[in-house]
Protein backbone atom coordinates (compact mmCIF):
# COMPACT_ATOMS: atom_id res chain seq x y z
CA UNK A 1 0.00 0.00 0.00
CA UNK A 2 2.72 2.41 1.05
CA UNK A 3 4.87 1.38 -1.89
CA UNK A 4 1.91 2.03 -4.19
CA UNK A 5 1.52 5.50 -2.77
CA UNK A 6 5.24 6.13 -3.16
CA UNK A 7 5.18 4.96 -6.78
CA UNK A 8 2.23 7.21 -7.46
CA UNK A 9 3.99 10.17 -5.85
CA UNK A 10 7.18 9.49 -7.81
CA UNK A 11 5.30 9.23 -11.10
CA UNK A 12 3.29 12.40 -10.39
CA UNK A 13 6.47 14.32 -9.46
CA UNK A 14 8.18 13.16 -12.63
CA UNK A 15 5.22 13.94 -14.88
CA UNK A 16 4.60 17.42 -13.48
CA UNK A 17 8.33 18.25 -13.47
CA UNK A 18 8.64 17.15 -17.10
CA UNK A 19 5.70 19.38 -18.07
CA UNK A 20 7.16 22.29 -16.05
CA UNK A 21 10.59 21.75 -17.61
CA UNK A 22 9.08 21.81 -21.08
CA UNK A 23 7.20 25.05 -20.35
CA UNK A 24 10.32 26.77 -18.99
CA UNK A 25 12.38 25.47 -21.87
CA UNK A 26 10.05 26.39 -24.69
CA UNK A 27 7.32 28.89 -23.87
CA UNK A 28 9.44 32.00 -24.32
CA UNK A 29 9.12 31.76 -28.10
CA UNK A 30 6.81 30.40 -30.77
CA UNK A 31 7.59 26.83 -31.90
CA UNK A 32 9.35 27.87 -35.11
CA UNK A 33 11.71 30.30 -33.38
CA UNK A 34 12.27 27.75 -30.61
CA UNK A 35 13.18 25.10 -33.20
CA UNK A 36 15.66 27.43 -34.86
CA UNK A 37 17.29 28.35 -31.56
CA UNK A 38 17.50 24.68 -30.57
CA UNK A 39 19.01 23.49 -33.84
CA UNK A 40 21.40 26.24 -34.89
CA UNK A 41 23.87 25.95 -32.04
CA UNK A 42 24.60 22.20 -32.23
CA UNK A 43 24.56 22.20 -36.01
CA UNK A 44 27.11 25.00 -36.05
CA UNK A 45 29.24 22.97 -33.63
CA UNK A 46 29.12 20.00 -36.02
CA UNK A 47 29.98 22.20 -38.99
CA UNK A 48 33.08 23.53 -37.21
CA UNK A 49 34.37 19.94 -37.23
CA UNK A 50 33.42 19.56 -40.88
CA UNK A 51 35.43 22.60 -41.90
CA UNK A 52 38.40 21.61 -39.75
CA UNK A 53 38.46 18.33 -41.64
CA UNK A 54 37.80 20.00 -44.98
CA UNK A 55 40.78 22.34 -44.57
CA UNK A 56 43.32 19.78 -43.43
CA UNK A 57 42.45 16.09 -43.62
CA UNK A 58 43.42 14.23 -46.77
CA UNK A 59 40.13 13.61 -48.54
CA UNK A 60 38.33 16.15 -46.30
CA UNK A 61 35.14 14.66 -44.90
CA UNK A 62 35.89 11.42 -46.79
CA UNK A 63 38.73 10.82 -44.34
CA UNK A 64 38.18 7.39 -42.67
CA UNK A 65 38.24 9.07 -39.25
CA UNK A 66 35.44 11.51 -40.01
CA UNK A 67 32.29 9.33 -39.61
CA UNK A 68 33.32 8.17 -36.11
CA UNK A 69 34.13 11.74 -35.11
CA UNK A 70 30.88 13.10 -36.54
CA UNK A 71 28.71 10.47 -34.84
CA UNK A 72 30.61 10.90 -31.54
CA UNK A 73 30.04 14.65 -31.67
CA UNK A 74 26.35 14.23 -32.55
CA UNK A 75 25.67 11.77 -29.71
CA UNK A 76 27.57 13.93 -27.23
CA UNK A 77 24.77 16.52 -27.61
CA UNK A 78 22.95 14.41 -24.99
CA UNK A 79 25.69 14.85 -22.39
CA UNK A 80 25.49 18.59 -21.59
CA UNK A 81 21.72 18.51 -22.20
CA UNK A 82 20.93 15.80 -19.63
CA UNK A 83 23.85 16.15 -17.24
CA UNK A 84 24.01 19.93 -16.97
CA UNK A 85 20.23 20.21 -17.49
CA UNK A 86 19.44 18.33 -14.28
CA UNK A 87 22.02 20.13 -12.15
CA UNK A 88 20.96 23.48 -13.62
CA UNK A 89 17.47 22.89 -12.20
CA UNK A 90 18.92 23.40 -8.71
CA UNK A 91 20.35 26.80 -9.68
CA UNK A 92 17.29 27.84 -11.65
CA UNK A 93 14.81 26.91 -8.93
CA UNK A 94 16.89 28.19 -6.04
CA UNK A 95 18.42 31.37 -7.44
CA UNK A 96 16.23 32.45 -10.33
CA UNK A 97 12.68 31.43 -9.46
CA UNK A 98 13.19 31.04 -5.69
CA UNK A 99 11.10 27.84 -5.75
CA UNK A 100 13.46 25.15 -4.47
CA UNK A 101 12.34 25.59 -0.87
CA UNK A 102 8.72 25.02 -1.97
CA UNK A 103 9.72 21.85 -3.80
CA UNK A 104 11.14 20.61 -0.50
CA UNK A 105 8.03 21.57 1.44
CA UNK A 106 5.70 19.80 -1.04
CA UNK A 107 4.99 16.04 -1.15
CA UNK A 108 7.40 15.60 -4.04
CA UNK A 109 10.08 13.01 -4.80
CA UNK A 110 13.14 15.22 -5.37
CA UNK A 111 14.93 12.68 -7.58
CA UNK A 112 11.86 12.20 -9.78
CA UNK A 113 11.42 15.97 -9.90
CA UNK A 114 15.04 16.58 -10.98
CA UNK A 115 14.99 13.85 -13.61
CA UNK A 116 11.62 15.10 -14.86
CA UNK A 117 13.04 18.60 -15.28
CA UNK A 118 15.85 17.08 -17.37
CA UNK A 119 13.40 15.31 -19.69
CA UNK A 120 12.55 18.45 -21.67
CA UNK A 121 16.21 19.05 -22.48
CA UNK A 122 16.68 15.37 -23.37
CA UNK A 123 13.66 15.54 -25.71
CA UNK A 124 15.05 18.61 -27.47
CA UNK A 125 18.48 16.92 -27.62
CA UNK A 126 16.92 13.86 -29.27
CA UNK A 127 15.48 15.99 -32.08
CA UNK A 128 18.80 17.80 -32.50
CA UNK A 129 20.76 14.52 -32.60
CA UNK A 130 18.43 13.11 -35.26
CA UNK A 131 18.70 16.28 -37.39
CA UNK A 132 22.50 16.32 -37.02
CA UNK A 133 22.79 12.67 -38.04
CA UNK A 134 20.47 13.29 -41.01
CA UNK A 135 22.65 16.21 -42.08
CA UNK A 136 25.71 13.97 -41.84
CA UNK A 137 24.10 11.16 -43.79
CA UNK A 138 22.57 13.28 -46.54
CA UNK A 139 25.10 16.06 -47.02
CA UNK A 140 28.39 14.64 -45.74
CA UNK A 141 28.20 10.99 -46.77
CA UNK A 142 28.45 9.66 -43.23
CA UNK A 143 27.72 5.96 -43.87
CA UNK A 144 24.62 5.40 -41.72
CA UNK A 145 22.03 3.20 -43.41
CA UNK A 146 18.76 1.83 -41.99
CA UNK A 147 19.87 -1.70 -42.85
CA UNK A 148 23.22 -1.21 -41.16
CA UNK A 149 21.91 0.12 -37.84
CA UNK A 150 22.17 -2.32 -34.94
CA UNK A 151 18.73 -1.63 -33.39
CA UNK A 152 19.10 -3.52 -30.09
CA UNK A 153 22.50 -1.93 -29.45
CA UNK A 154 21.13 1.56 -30.21
CA UNK A 155 18.19 1.07 -27.81
CA UNK A 156 20.32 -0.60 -25.13
CA UNK A 157 23.03 2.04 -25.29
CA UNK A 158 20.60 4.96 -25.46
CA UNK A 159 18.44 3.83 -22.55
CA UNK A 160 21.33 2.86 -20.28
CA UNK A 161 23.20 5.99 -21.36
CA UNK A 162 20.30 8.28 -20.47
CA UNK A 163 20.01 6.64 -17.03
CA UNK A 164 23.78 7.01 -16.56
CA UNK A 165 23.73 10.68 -17.61
CA UNK A 166 20.76 11.39 -15.33
CA UNK A 167 22.73 9.92 -12.43
CA UNK A 168 25.72 12.07 -13.33
CA UNK A 169 23.29 15.02 -13.34
CA UNK A 170 22.05 14.15 -9.85
CA UNK A 171 25.63 13.82 -8.61
CA UNK A 172 26.39 17.25 -10.03
CA UNK A 173 23.11 18.56 -8.61
CA UNK A 174 24.31 17.50 -5.15
CA UNK A 175 27.52 19.45 -5.62
CA UNK A 176 25.49 22.44 -6.84
CA UNK A 177 23.28 22.31 -3.74
CA UNK A 178 26.19 23.11 -1.44
CA UNK A 179 28.11 25.57 -3.61
CA UNK A 180 27.56 29.22 -4.43
CA UNK A 181 28.74 31.33 -7.32
CA UNK A 182 30.73 28.47 -8.90
CA UNK A 183 27.53 26.86 -10.20
CA UNK A 184 27.58 28.36 -13.66
CA UNK A 185 31.00 26.98 -14.47
CA UNK A 186 30.67 23.53 -12.93
CA UNK A 187 28.24 22.01 -15.47
CA UNK A 188 30.12 23.44 -18.44
CA UNK A 189 33.50 22.42 -17.03
CA UNK A 190 32.37 18.84 -16.47
CA UNK A 191 30.75 18.59 -19.92
CA UNK A 192 33.83 20.20 -21.55
CA UNK A 193 36.19 17.84 -19.73
CA UNK A 194 34.15 14.83 -20.81
CA UNK A 195 34.19 16.09 -24.42
CA UNK A 196 37.98 16.10 -24.26
CA UNK A 197 38.64 12.98 -22.19
CA UNK A 198 36.09 10.60 -23.72
CA UNK A 199 37.61 10.75 -27.21
CA UNK A 200 34.43 12.18 -28.66
CA UNK A 201 36.01 14.03 -31.60
CA UNK A 202 39.34 12.22 -32.01
CA UNK A 203 40.60 8.69 -31.34
CA UNK A 204 41.42 8.20 -27.65
CA UNK A 205 44.97 7.13 -28.60
CA UNK A 206 45.67 10.70 -29.74
CA UNK A 207 45.66 11.85 -26.11
CA UNK A 208 48.82 11.44 -24.02
CA UNK A 209 48.68 7.94 -22.47
CA UNK A 210 47.88 9.17 -18.94
CA UNK A 211 44.97 11.29 -20.20
CA UNK A 212 43.80 8.42 -22.39
CA UNK A 213 43.85 6.26 -19.25
CA UNK A 214 41.58 8.75 -17.49
CA UNK A 215 39.26 8.63 -20.53
CA UNK A 216 39.10 4.83 -20.33
CA UNK A 217 37.97 5.15 -16.74
CA UNK A 218 34.88 7.19 -17.69
CA UNK A 219 31.79 5.19 -18.70
CA UNK A 220 30.67 7.86 -21.21
CA UNK A 221 33.67 6.85 -23.37
CA UNK A 222 32.18 3.35 -23.74
CA UNK A 223 28.71 4.77 -24.32
CA UNK A 224 29.94 6.92 -27.25
CA UNK A 225 31.84 3.93 -28.65
CA UNK A 226 28.76 1.67 -28.39
CA UNK A 227 26.67 4.21 -30.28
CA UNK A 228 29.32 4.52 -32.99
CA UNK A 229 29.26 0.77 -33.48
CA UNK A 230 25.46 0.67 -33.41
CA UNK A 231 25.10 3.36 -36.08
CA UNK A 232 28.18 2.90 -38.27
CA UNK A 233 28.84 -0.81 -37.81
CA UNK A 234 32.36 0.00 -36.62
CA UNK A 235 33.91 1.97 -33.80
CA UNK A 236 37.43 3.23 -33.18
CA UNK A 237 40.51 0.94 -33.06
CA UNK A 238 41.10 1.79 -29.39
CA UNK A 239 38.25 -0.56 -28.36
CA UNK A 240 38.73 -3.35 -30.92
CA UNK A 241 39.27 -5.86 -28.13
CA UNK A 242 35.82 -5.27 -26.59
CA UNK A 243 32.70 -6.96 -27.94
CA UNK A 244 29.37 -5.09 -28.14
CA UNK A 245 28.13 -7.07 -25.14
CA UNK A 246 31.22 -6.16 -23.15
CA UNK A 247 30.68 -2.47 -23.97
CA UNK A 248 27.08 -2.66 -22.76
CA UNK A 249 28.25 -4.56 -19.68
CA UNK A 250 30.71 -1.77 -18.83
CA UNK A 251 27.94 0.84 -19.26
CA UNK A 252 25.42 -1.09 -17.13
CA UNK A 253 27.95 -1.97 -14.42
CA UNK A 254 29.21 1.58 -14.09
CA UNK A 255 25.62 2.87 -14.08
CA UNK A 256 24.88 0.61 -11.09
CA UNK A 257 27.94 1.91 -9.23
CA UNK A 258 27.06 5.47 -10.20
CA UNK A 259 23.51 5.05 -8.87
CA UNK A 260 24.81 4.41 -5.36
CA UNK A 261 27.36 7.20 -5.61
CA UNK A 262 24.92 9.76 -7.01
CA UNK A 263 22.11 9.07 -4.52
CA UNK A 264 24.55 8.94 -1.60
CA UNK A 265 26.27 12.19 -2.59
CA UNK A 266 22.98 13.98 -3.21
CA UNK A 267 21.53 12.90 0.16
CA UNK A 268 24.71 14.00 1.92
CA UNK A 269 24.67 17.36 0.13
CA UNK A 270 20.98 17.76 0.92
CA UNK A 271 21.60 17.23 4.65
CA UNK A 272 24.45 19.71 4.57
CA UNK A 273 22.36 22.25 2.63
CA UNK A 274 19.52 21.96 5.17
CA UNK A 275 21.94 22.30 8.09
CA UNK A 276 23.59 25.38 6.62
CA UNK A 277 20.39 26.99 5.33
CA UNK A 278 21.44 26.75 1.67
CA UNK A 279 18.16 25.49 0.21
CA UNK A 280 16.87 29.02 -0.30
CA UNK A 281 20.23 30.72 -0.81
CA UNK A 282 20.13 33.79 -3.09
CA UNK A 283 23.64 34.88 -4.12
CA UNK A 284 22.39 37.33 -6.80
CA UNK A 285 24.97 36.01 -9.23
CA UNK B 1 25.25 70.41 -15.13
CA UNK B 2 28.03 72.56 -16.65
CA UNK B 3 30.50 71.21 -19.23
CA UNK B 4 33.34 70.53 -16.83
CA UNK B 5 31.33 68.80 -14.13
CA UNK B 6 29.50 66.88 -16.90
CA UNK B 7 32.80 65.40 -18.10
CA UNK B 8 33.89 64.72 -14.54
CA UNK B 9 30.67 62.79 -13.91
CA UNK B 10 31.10 60.97 -17.22
CA UNK B 11 34.61 59.76 -16.38
CA UNK B 12 33.75 58.98 -12.78
CA UNK B 13 30.90 56.82 -14.09
CA UNK B 14 33.24 55.08 -16.53
CA UNK B 15 35.69 54.33 -13.71
CA UNK B 16 32.93 53.33 -11.32
CA UNK B 17 31.39 50.85 -13.77
CA UNK B 18 34.78 49.50 -14.83
CA UNK B 19 35.87 48.95 -11.21
CA UNK B 20 33.88 45.75 -10.54
CA UNK B 21 35.44 44.20 -13.64
CA UNK B 22 38.98 45.45 -13.14
CA UNK B 23 39.17 44.73 -9.40
CA UNK B 24 36.05 42.85 -8.30
CA UNK B 25 36.18 40.15 -10.97
CA UNK B 26 39.69 39.13 -9.85
CA UNK B 27 38.45 38.46 -6.32
CA UNK B 28 36.25 35.54 -7.34
CA UNK B 29 39.02 33.02 -7.90
CA UNK B 30 36.72 30.25 -9.11
CA UNK B 31 35.44 32.52 -11.89
CA UNK B 32 38.99 33.38 -12.96
CA UNK B 33 39.71 29.66 -13.07
CA UNK B 34 36.61 28.78 -15.08
CA UNK B 35 37.07 31.68 -17.51
CA UNK B 36 40.53 30.39 -18.37
CA UNK B 37 39.83 26.69 -18.00
CA UNK B 38 36.67 26.46 -20.15
CA UNK B 39 38.11 28.02 -23.33
CA UNK B 40 41.29 25.99 -22.75
CA UNK B 41 39.25 22.77 -22.70
CA UNK B 42 37.71 23.67 -26.06
CA UNK B 43 41.12 24.66 -27.43
CA UNK B 44 42.66 21.39 -26.22
CA UNK B 45 39.91 19.29 -27.82
CA UNK B 46 40.38 21.06 -31.16
CA UNK B 47 44.18 20.81 -30.91
CA UNK B 48 43.84 17.04 -30.57
CA UNK B 49 41.54 16.93 -33.60
CA UNK B 50 44.24 18.67 -35.65
CA UNK B 51 46.85 16.33 -34.20
CA UNK B 52 44.72 13.32 -35.09
CA UNK B 53 44.57 14.43 -38.74
CA UNK B 54 48.25 15.43 -38.75
CA UNK B 55 47.76 19.13 -39.40
CA UNK B 56 50.87 21.37 -39.57
CA UNK B 57 51.80 22.83 -36.12
CA UNK B 58 50.69 26.32 -37.23
CA UNK B 59 47.09 25.06 -37.13
CA UNK B 60 47.49 24.44 -33.42
CA UNK B 61 48.40 28.11 -33.22
CA UNK B 62 45.24 29.03 -35.13
CA UNK B 63 43.22 27.16 -32.51
CA UNK B 64 45.05 28.70 -29.53
CA UNK B 65 44.60 32.21 -30.95
CA UNK B 66 40.95 31.47 -31.77
CA UNK B 67 40.42 30.20 -28.22
CA UNK B 68 41.92 33.36 -26.74
CA UNK B 69 39.78 35.58 -28.95
CA UNK B 70 36.71 33.50 -28.11
CA UNK B 71 37.15 34.69 -24.51
CA UNK B 72 36.54 38.25 -25.80
CA UNK B 73 33.51 37.18 -27.80
CA UNK B 74 32.03 35.39 -24.76
CA UNK B 75 32.71 38.46 -22.65
CA UNK B 76 30.99 40.69 -25.21
CA UNK B 77 27.98 38.36 -25.33
CA UNK B 78 27.53 37.61 -21.64
CA UNK B 79 29.01 40.67 -19.93
CA UNK B 80 28.18 43.41 -22.44
CA UNK B 81 25.18 42.44 -24.55
CA UNK B 82 23.27 40.62 -21.80
CA UNK B 83 24.36 42.94 -19.00
CA UNK B 84 21.50 45.44 -19.06
CA UNK B 85 19.08 42.50 -19.16
CA UNK B 86 20.70 41.04 -16.00
CA UNK B 87 20.64 44.48 -14.39
CA UNK B 88 16.92 44.60 -15.12
CA UNK B 89 16.42 41.15 -13.60
CA UNK B 90 18.33 42.04 -10.42
CA UNK B 91 16.67 45.43 -10.03
CA UNK B 92 19.74 47.59 -10.76
CA UNK B 93 18.54 49.01 -14.06
CA UNK B 94 16.16 51.47 -12.42
CA UNK B 95 19.12 52.86 -10.47
CA UNK B 96 21.09 53.33 -13.69
CA UNK B 97 18.17 55.15 -15.26
CA UNK B 98 17.57 57.54 -12.35
CA UNK B 99 21.29 58.23 -11.76
CA UNK B 100 22.36 61.71 -12.95
CA UNK B 101 24.85 60.36 -15.49
CA UNK B 102 25.19 59.29 -19.09
CA UNK B 103 24.16 55.75 -19.98
CA UNK B 104 26.94 55.75 -22.60
CA UNK B 105 29.42 56.26 -19.75
CA UNK B 106 28.00 53.17 -18.04
CA UNK B 107 28.37 51.13 -21.24
CA UNK B 108 31.89 52.48 -21.82
CA UNK B 109 32.87 51.56 -18.26
CA UNK B 110 31.51 48.06 -18.78
CA UNK B 111 33.44 47.78 -22.05
CA UNK B 112 36.77 49.03 -20.69
CA UNK B 113 36.48 46.89 -17.57
CA UNK B 114 35.51 43.88 -19.69
CA UNK B 115 38.49 44.40 -22.01
CA UNK B 116 40.89 44.47 -19.07
CA UNK B 117 39.29 41.50 -17.36
CA UNK B 118 39.29 39.41 -20.53
CA UNK B 119 42.80 40.41 -21.58
CA UNK B 120 44.14 38.77 -18.41
CA UNK B 121 42.23 35.57 -19.27
CA UNK B 122 43.15 35.66 -22.99
CA UNK B 123 46.83 36.19 -22.12
CA UNK B 124 46.69 33.14 -19.84
CA UNK B 125 45.05 31.06 -22.59
CA UNK B 126 47.70 32.09 -25.15
CA UNK B 127 50.57 31.50 -22.74
CA UNK B 128 49.36 28.13 -21.45
CA UNK B 129 48.20 26.99 -24.92
CA UNK B 130 51.46 27.98 -26.63
CA UNK B 131 53.63 26.32 -23.99
CA UNK B 132 51.49 23.20 -23.73
CA UNK B 133 51.26 22.58 -27.46
CA UNK B 134 54.57 24.19 -28.52
CA UNK B 135 52.98 26.57 -30.99
CA UNK B 136 55.51 28.13 -33.42
CA UNK B 137 54.45 31.81 -33.26
CA UNK B 138 56.57 34.61 -34.77
CA UNK B 139 55.29 38.18 -34.79
CA UNK B 140 56.46 39.72 -38.09
CA UNK B 141 55.20 43.25 -37.55
CA UNK B 142 54.52 44.03 -33.89
CA UNK B 143 53.12 47.58 -34.32
CA UNK B 144 50.59 46.44 -36.96
CA UNK B 145 49.74 43.37 -34.87
CA UNK B 146 49.10 45.58 -31.86
CA UNK B 147 47.07 47.96 -34.03
CA UNK B 148 44.92 45.12 -35.39
CA UNK B 149 44.38 43.70 -31.90
CA UNK B 150 43.36 47.02 -30.33
CA UNK B 151 41.17 48.05 -33.27
CA UNK B 152 39.46 44.64 -33.14
CA UNK B 153 38.74 45.14 -29.46
CA UNK B 154 37.32 48.65 -29.98
CA UNK B 155 35.08 47.42 -32.82
CA UNK B 156 34.06 44.31 -30.91
CA UNK B 157 33.13 46.15 -27.73
CA UNK B 158 31.39 48.82 -29.83
CA UNK B 159 29.27 45.99 -31.21
CA UNK B 160 28.73 44.77 -27.62
CA UNK B 161 27.58 48.25 -26.54
CA UNK B 162 25.15 48.31 -29.43
CA UNK B 163 23.81 44.83 -28.61
CA UNK B 164 23.34 45.70 -24.94
CA UNK B 165 20.82 48.37 -25.96
CA UNK B 166 18.98 45.81 -28.05
CA UNK B 167 18.97 43.37 -25.11
CA UNK B 168 17.34 46.08 -23.00
CA UNK B 169 14.25 45.29 -24.97
CA UNK B 170 14.45 41.49 -24.63
CA UNK B 171 12.89 39.26 -21.99
CA UNK B 172 13.74 35.62 -21.31
CA UNK B 173 14.93 35.21 -24.88
CA UNK B 174 18.04 37.27 -23.99
CA UNK B 175 20.07 34.36 -22.66
CA UNK B 176 18.87 32.10 -25.50
CA UNK B 177 19.94 34.79 -27.97
CA UNK B 178 23.41 34.94 -26.42
CA UNK B 179 23.65 31.15 -26.55
CA UNK B 180 22.60 31.28 -30.19
CA UNK B 181 25.44 33.65 -31.01
CA UNK B 182 28.18 31.41 -29.58
CA UNK B 183 28.84 28.40 -31.85
CA UNK B 184 27.45 29.94 -35.05
CA UNK B 185 29.81 32.90 -34.67
CA UNK B 186 32.69 30.52 -33.85
CA UNK B 187 31.85 28.84 -37.15
CA UNK B 188 31.41 31.81 -39.46
CA UNK B 189 34.24 33.85 -37.93
CA UNK B 190 36.69 30.96 -38.30
CA UNK B 191 37.72 30.73 -34.66
CA UNK B 192 39.34 27.33 -35.24
CA UNK B 193 40.19 27.37 -38.97
CA UNK B 194 40.95 30.10 -41.54
CA UNK B 195 37.71 31.85 -42.50
CA UNK B 196 38.57 31.57 -46.19
CA UNK B 197 37.62 27.89 -46.00
CA UNK B 198 33.99 29.02 -45.85
CA UNK B 199 34.24 30.65 -49.29
CA UNK B 200 34.55 34.30 -50.24
CA UNK B 201 30.84 35.12 -49.94
CA UNK B 202 30.38 33.73 -46.42
CA UNK B 203 33.72 35.20 -45.31
CA UNK B 204 32.68 38.61 -46.66
CA UNK B 205 29.34 38.41 -44.84
CA UNK B 206 31.06 37.26 -41.65
CA UNK B 207 33.35 40.31 -41.88
CA UNK B 208 30.47 42.31 -40.40
CA UNK B 209 31.68 40.79 -37.13
CA UNK B 210 34.97 42.48 -36.20
CA UNK B 211 36.44 39.30 -34.75
CA UNK B 212 36.43 37.64 -38.20
CA UNK B 213 38.81 40.14 -39.79
CA UNK B 214 40.75 40.63 -36.56
CA UNK B 215 41.52 36.92 -36.31
CA UNK B 216 42.42 36.63 -39.98
CA UNK B 217 44.77 39.61 -39.79
CA UNK B 218 46.41 38.44 -36.56
CA UNK B 219 46.96 34.97 -38.01
CA UNK B 220 48.64 36.54 -41.05
CA UNK B 221 50.96 38.51 -38.79
CA UNK B 222 51.78 35.58 -36.50
CA UNK B 223 51.92 32.70 -39.02
CA UNK B 224 52.88 34.49 -42.27
CA UNK B 225 54.08 31.53 -44.34
CA UNK B 226 51.13 29.28 -43.47
CA UNK B 227 48.59 32.05 -44.09
CA UNK B 228 50.03 33.02 -47.48
CA UNK B 229 47.48 30.84 -49.28
CA UNK B 230 44.82 30.85 -46.60
CA UNK B 231 44.28 34.56 -45.95
CA UNK B 232 40.98 36.25 -46.75
CA UNK B 233 42.17 39.86 -47.35
CA UNK B 234 45.54 41.46 -46.68
CA UNK B 235 46.16 42.47 -43.05
CA UNK B 236 46.37 46.18 -44.01
CA UNK B 237 42.98 46.12 -45.74
CA UNK B 238 41.47 44.24 -42.81
CA UNK B 239 42.89 46.82 -40.39
CA UNK B 240 41.32 49.64 -42.40
CA UNK B 241 37.92 47.89 -42.44
CA UNK B 242 38.19 47.23 -38.71
CA UNK B 243 38.89 50.91 -38.03
CA UNK B 244 35.82 51.85 -40.06
CA UNK B 245 33.60 49.33 -38.31
CA UNK B 246 34.84 50.50 -34.89
CA UNK B 247 33.63 54.02 -35.67
CA UNK B 248 30.33 52.74 -37.10
CA UNK B 249 29.59 50.46 -34.12
CA UNK B 250 30.36 53.18 -31.56
CA UNK B 251 28.07 55.60 -33.41
CA UNK B 252 25.32 52.96 -33.72
CA UNK B 253 25.70 52.07 -30.03
CA UNK B 254 25.00 55.70 -29.12
CA UNK B 255 21.93 55.86 -31.36
CA UNK B 256 20.65 52.42 -30.40
CA UNK B 257 20.85 53.21 -26.69
CA UNK B 258 18.66 56.29 -27.09
CA UNK B 259 16.22 54.49 -29.39
CA UNK B 260 15.75 51.29 -27.39
CA UNK B 261 15.66 53.08 -24.05
CA UNK B 262 12.82 55.26 -25.35
CA UNK B 263 11.03 52.25 -26.76
CA UNK B 264 11.46 50.21 -23.57
CA UNK B 265 10.17 53.15 -21.48
CA UNK B 266 7.13 53.54 -23.70
CA UNK B 267 6.31 49.82 -23.56
CA UNK B 268 7.02 49.61 -19.84
CA UNK B 269 9.77 47.02 -20.21
CA UNK B 270 12.47 48.72 -18.13
CA UNK B 271 11.28 47.29 -14.83
CA UNK B 272 9.60 44.06 -15.95
CA UNK B 273 11.31 40.98 -14.49
CA UNK B 274 11.11 37.26 -15.16
CA UNK B 275 9.39 37.93 -18.47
Amino acid sequence: MQSDRRMHETWRSFRVAAWLGWQIESNWADPFVFAIYSLVKPLAGALILVFMYAVIAKGGVDSPLFPAVFVGNAMFIYVPAVLAGISWTIIDDREHYGMLKYVYTAPVSVFAYLIGRGVAKAAVATVVVVVTLLLGTVALRVPITLAGINGPLVVGALVSGCVMLSLFGILLGGVTLVTARHNYGVGEAVAGSLYLLCGVVFPLDTLPSWLGGVGRGIPITYWVEALRRALLGAGTPAFDGLSDGALLGVILGSTAVLAGLAVGTFRLAERRARARGLLDMQTMY
Amino acid sequence: MNGRSGWTTFWRTVCGRAYPRVIGAQREKSWVFFEIFLPLLQVTAYVFIYRAIQAPPEFLGFVVLGGAMSAYWLNVLWSMASQLYWEKETGNLELYIVAPTSRMAILLGMALGGMFQTTLRAAAIITIGSLLFRVPMTATNVPVLLGVFLTTLVALYGLGMMLSSLFLFLGREASHFSELLQEPVSLVSGFYFPVRALGQVVAAAASALPITLGLDAMRQLLFPSMMENLRFLSAEVELAILAGSAAVFLFLAHRALAFFEKLARREGRLTVRGQ
